[in-house]
């Protein structure tokens, strides 16, 4: 398991690879839909994101003596953000993109250009995803779009997932659907 | 109302929100012998059984999706375990953090704060099965409930006939549809035949079943068999990365049909395939 420490600078990204697993240490910053329909509508989406990442994900946070803890904060399904994702990557210099389910081409092809990859997080694994966030540096947005769409900065230790698209244009969803697209078609000529 | 049976029931969405099946968990863990070291699909699962082990020993919602809760209730409990009795304890639980808020009005928007309203949760009332009258809860998750679907026979576009060859490729295809979606390796409860609302609801009653179970016809058994074997061989893998396990089980039912009908009607669980039984 590669691990993969904050800041996530463009060298370290580009020399990750489809199918590596990694183990993701610092800032995590999570957006889901509200969020990128804000950033689209050309409003300041408040937190620097250069050099940093991005998780699909609307974690359940308790609020305890002023104190935020996370309950459960596993990836939720990515392929919504598709239409906004490219031109986020493009503007806000963020480097790496955790969720669930993979994303389409233009998002790959930003990760490309721009030095960016998407790491599959293990979907249902909501307690251990939690118990990776050491703490919670802060949160932005939490009236506007409510606390599972608001954005909360966590800080993660040993977050584990899989580099499922990488910044050279390859993609483990596209190489799965090929393989099993092509078996399908056997089974499907056999009797 | 007897606040006894109400502890039980908040007792059983605890133990079924924090706590995996032991035939499924022990299903992920032979999986995760069969995959590579170091494989996309061994960390998937190991992170998976991680977590698991972890829920467990806090006594926390493995998964944050909650899901909808399904509550089977043996008709003979009619009159003890009744919608109030659930809903009753199924607030409690919310309260507890044992669920999440997970209830949408879905003409408002707004939100059923203690997960209860007309038709949350679901109640089935069911056939006696055992001797002592249970109460079985499945949870499950939106994202594998949105990964079910249903099939018309004839299909042209998968060139799926009126027979159980033809059910073979819709099960196949319902696989390779869900690739990257619905967190494989999951389980597929499968109707055929019925009408559209009994096919839904048969498929989800087969998930039911323990993973060891067969089918009792024959014909059927051997289906599920096939068809595990062949969407394992697909190579999808667990999350989609690629691997030797796609699903942990196939469990088909049929229902009778009018001969202008002929539908096939999957309900795809995923790994997170909560379900637990008690003794009343």
């Amino acid at each position: 398991m590669t691990r993969l420490d904050f800041p996530y600078d463009e060298r370290k990204v580009r020399a990750l690879k489809a199918g590596e697993a990694v183990s993701i240490w610092g800032m995590v910053h999570t957006g889901r839909d509200k969020f990128h329909k804000w950033f689209a509508d050309g409003k300041p989406v408040g937190v620097d994101f250069r050099d940093g990442a991005l998780y699909h994900c609307g974690p359940v946070c308790v609020r305890d003596g002023g104190v935020w803890t996370v309950r459960a904060a596993g990836p939720t399904t990515s392929v919504r953000e598709n239409p906004y994702e490219p031109a986020f990557i493009a503007a806000s210099g963020v480097r790496v993109v955790i969720g669930k389910g993979g994303m389409d081409a233009n998002t790959l092809a930003a990760m490309k250009r721009c030095g960016c990859v998407y790491v599959q997080a293990v979907g249902g694994a909501g307690a251990l995803y939690a118990a990776s966030v050491k703490r919670v540096a802060g949160v932005d947005f939490l009236d506007e779009f409510g606390a599972a769409e608001a954005c909360w900065h966590f800080e993660v230790e040993d977050f584990r997932g899989v580099v499922a698209m990488d910044s050279h244009g390859n993609s483990l969803f596209a190489d799965v659907a090929a393989s099993s697209g092509k078996r399908i078609s056997e089974l499907y000529s056999a009797r | 109302m007897d606040m006894t049976i109400v502890d039980r029931i908040v007792e059983l969405v605890r133990e079924t929100s924090s706590s995996l099946p032991d035939d499924v968990e022990g299903a992920l863990k032979r999986a995760l012998r069969r995959e590579d070291r170091g494989s996309s699909a061994a960390v998937v699962l190991k992170t998976a059984l991680d977590n698991c082990a972890l829920a467990r020993k806090q006594g926390v919602p493995l998964c944050q999706d909650t899901g909808t809760l399904a509550f089977y209730v043996d008709e003979r409990l009619r009159r003890k375990v009744t919608p109030a009795t659930l809903k009753k304890a199924v607030a409690a639980a919310t309260a507890r953090g044992l669920l999440r808020k997970n209830c949408i009005d879905s003409v408002t928007g707004a939100s059923y704060d203690d997960n209860c309203a007309e038709g949350a949760p679901v109640v089935h009332y069911v056939s006696p099965r055992s001797g002592k009258p249970t109460v079985t809860l499945i949870m499950k998750g939106g994202g594998s409930e949105n990964m079910s679907r249903q099939y018309s026979l004839p299909d042209s576009s998968i060139g799926a006939g009126r027979d159980l060859e033809g059910v073979r490729k819709c099960l196949l295809d319902a696989v390779q549809k869900t690739q990257g979606y619905g967190c494989a390796p999951g389980i597929l409860g499968v109707c055929i035949g019925g009408d559209r609302a009994t096919g839904y609801e048969v498929a989800k009653e087969q998930l039911l079943r323990a993973l060891g179970d067969n089918a009792g016809d024959p014909a059927l058994a051997k289906l599920e068999r096939r068809v595990l074997k062949e969407a394992n061989s697909l190579g999808i893998g667990p999350m989609g990365l690629g691997g030797k396990t796609t699903l942990l089980g196939v469990k088909a039912a049929s229902r009778p049909r009018v001969p202008a009908s002929f539908f096939v009607t999957v309900a795809y669980m995923c790994w997170a395939a909560r379900r637990r039984t008690i003794e009343l």
